[in-house]
């Protein structure tokens, strides 16, 4: 069994390496594409993931690290585990002169200096190191706290990087910089963002070729879909819309794609079928026939529109 | 005064339309929409917008370019990579910590406040609304919503509205952390999905962190039986009180579609009904009756 598996993973690879003789350069570039969607919930793992399946030899970044799901999906071997640290201060009561320029200086109010105490509140800390640096007394030094954790697996030809926001810490960033920090730039890599608009979501699709926007056709759908797309503009990453649960809602989804010039890449219809699959943490196109060759298409059409 | 935050964990589980249909239940209340990033509820509840009030959350290197010689020392000293090959800051990247201003021998680079959103307090048919928008790219999303919160609290004090209902962020970070501190109860809503289920527990555990009680709603319960069933299991195991199974029901779209919220769009509805099964108990445990 497995060895059968394995010649069919090696025809897999000699049939692409062919194909990349054959067909045309943009295909033989290597791309970073981010999938996000400002609206949580819209399919954006399930694409991320339906897509790395089809197209095979890539690498599955997921930075929603808040709530980590691609690997449900391709269920891994985990091959590697690291926690995650963050740069904390360490006040050393013994020099600290209780001067209060540390807290002057931190712009988080991660510490605050009262008569005769100072109090640090590391979950509000970003690490800058700056009261560090501004301790006359040299009472300050490196702490670190722990905040999560990357875990490494594979699946096939396929592999995987995911991070873990403990629970009760609020800075997700310094995790997805923690799981970008893997990209393998060796190959295609596809970054799973998490939902919303703000600074996760900026450190996910930062430095990536194309972003591809999951949307619903319904009035939610489109109004965050719409506050992505301002993000992108300003960050300058082509883009395109992904439309999921197509057949629900109405058509304004693609009235604002075609008032703004946004390529529609493909639609996933809403069905049953593949609802029932999500809910059982099974990739849909692995069941249901003809979607592998549609998600690799979507890819292929996205390595023209970067290689454009 | 109580407060009630509806949270999920995973994304796109129902929690704005449970927010909305809860906000027209209780019939006057102050509602805080705390999904600053991609806020939904006012497309449900039509707010007149009475006050508007700028958000400054973050700061912002800014060089002063005639002063500047280029020595690129700030470049070298910024713990996040915002200060680009030709000597600008990448808005994208500053983090507002003002480490450059230490090292800058020139004094050239200062620490800008940024207007980096709004908050709104409107008036809806159905008491008050407390809301937001993030400008696109911003960070701070969590001080936003403790502006919005704090600005719900005052509202409510001041109008004399015994309940707060805040729709929160996906996730369990900052935003997050920021709408369930100090709340009487979180309601999770959860769908019976893998995603769902495991999304489900850390929501959970993030209550259990800040000492909030803790409420669940297994939306669209239908798409997949066997896993409902686990959650309930999982939340009976865990002394959880599953306080609604809704069904999944197209009229739910329908009703947005149409910028209305199921409980006005189809108050006869099966949804409908749960929601207002889910409300009377969860009003009974806030003594809210």
């Amino acid at each position: 069994m497995n060895q059968s598996l394995e010649i069919g993973l090696c025809h897999l690879g000699a049939f692409r390496s062919l194909d990349l003789n054959l067909s045309s350069e943009w295909e033989a570039i290597i791309v970073i594409v981010a999938v996000a969607s400002g609206k949580g919930g819209t399919g954006k793992t399930s694409l991320a993931v339906n897509m790395a399946i089809s197209i095979g030899n890539a690498q599955l970044l997921d930075c929603d690290v808040e709530e980590p799901n691609a690997h449900i999906f391709l269920n891994p071997k985990i091959t590697r585990q690291e926690p995650v640290y963050r740069l904390v201060p360490l006040v050393n009561e013994e020099l600290c002169n209780y001067c209060g320029k540390c807290a002057a200086f931190c712009q988080y109010n991660a510490i605050l200096a009262v008569k005769g105490k100072i109090l640090v509140f590391p979950e509000l800390c970003h690490g800058c190191g700056g009261c560090i640096l501004v301790c006359p007394k040299n009472a300050i030094g490196e702490g670190r706290r722990r905040i999560g954790v990357i875990k490494e697996g594979v699946r096939d030809n396929l592999s995987i990087v995911w991070g873990e926001l403990e629970v009760g810490e609020p800075l997700a960033v310094p995790i997805i910089r923690e799981v970008k920090r893997h990209m393998d730039r060796g190959r295609d890599v596809i970054l799973d963002a998490p939902p919303g608009t703000s600074c996760p979501v900026i450190e996910t699709v930062k430095g990536s070729d194309f972003c591809i926007l999951v949307t619903e056709p319904t009035p939610f759908g489109l109004h965050d879909l719409k506050i992505i797309v301002e993000v992108l503009d300003e960050m300058g990453i082509p883009h395109g819309v992904v439309v999921n649960r197509a057949g629900i809602g109405d058509r304004k989804v693609y009235e604002y794609c075609k008032g703004k010039g946004i390529p529609i890449l493909l639609e996933i219809p809403y069905q049953r079928r593949i609802a029932e699959l999500y809910s059982r943490g099974m990739p849909f196109s692995l069941e249901m026939p003809g979607w592998t060759d549609k998600f690799k298409k979507l890819f292929e059409d996205v390595k023209r529109l970067v290689g454009d | 005064m109580k407060q009630i935050t509806i949270l999920s964990g995973k994304g796109g589980t129902g929690k704005t339309t449970i927010a909305a249909a809860f906000t027209i239940l209780a019939k006057r209340s102050v509602v805080a929409d705390c999904d600053v990033d991609a806020p939904d509820l006012h497309m449900l509840l039509h707010p007149e917008i009475l006050e508007e009030r700028g958000f400054r959350g973050s700061k912002m290197a800014v060089i002063d370019d005639g002063r500047c010689i280029k020595c690129g020392v700030c470049r070298e000293k910024c713990p996040f990579n915002a200060i680009t090959e030709d000597l600008k800051v990448d808005s994208f990247s500053c983090e507002g910590c003002g480490v450059c201003t230490i090292f800058c021998p020139v004094n050239a680079i200062t620490l800008t406040e940024r207007i980096s959103g709004h908050v709104y307090i409107s008036r809806i048919k159905y008491g008050f609304m407390v809301h937001a928008l993030l400008n696109p790219g911003e960070s701070n999303s969590g001080k936003l919503v403790t502006m919005v919160r704090y600005n719900a609290k005052l509202l409510a004090e001041r109008e004399g509205c015994n309940l707060i209902i805040i729709d929160g962020p996906p996730g369990i970070g900052c935003p997050v952390v920021a709408s369930v501190t100090g709340v009487d109860a979180g309601l999770v809503v959860t769908e019976p999905t893998m995603s769902g289920v495991h999304d489900l527990e850390r929501a959970l555990q993030l209550l259990r962190h800040f000492n909030v009680k803790p409420f669940v709603c297994v939306n669209m319960y239908d798409i997949n039986e066997d896993n409902a069933n686990k959650i309930s299991k999982f939340c009976e195991e865990n002394g959880v009180e599953v306080v609604g199974k809704i069904p999944f029901n197209p009229v739910v779209t329908e009703a947005m579609t149409n910028g209305k919220s199921v409980m006005e769009y189809s108050p006869e509805s099966n949804v409908s009904r749960e929601i207002a099964s889910m409300w009377d108990r969860l009003c009974k445990e806030l003594s809210l009756r």
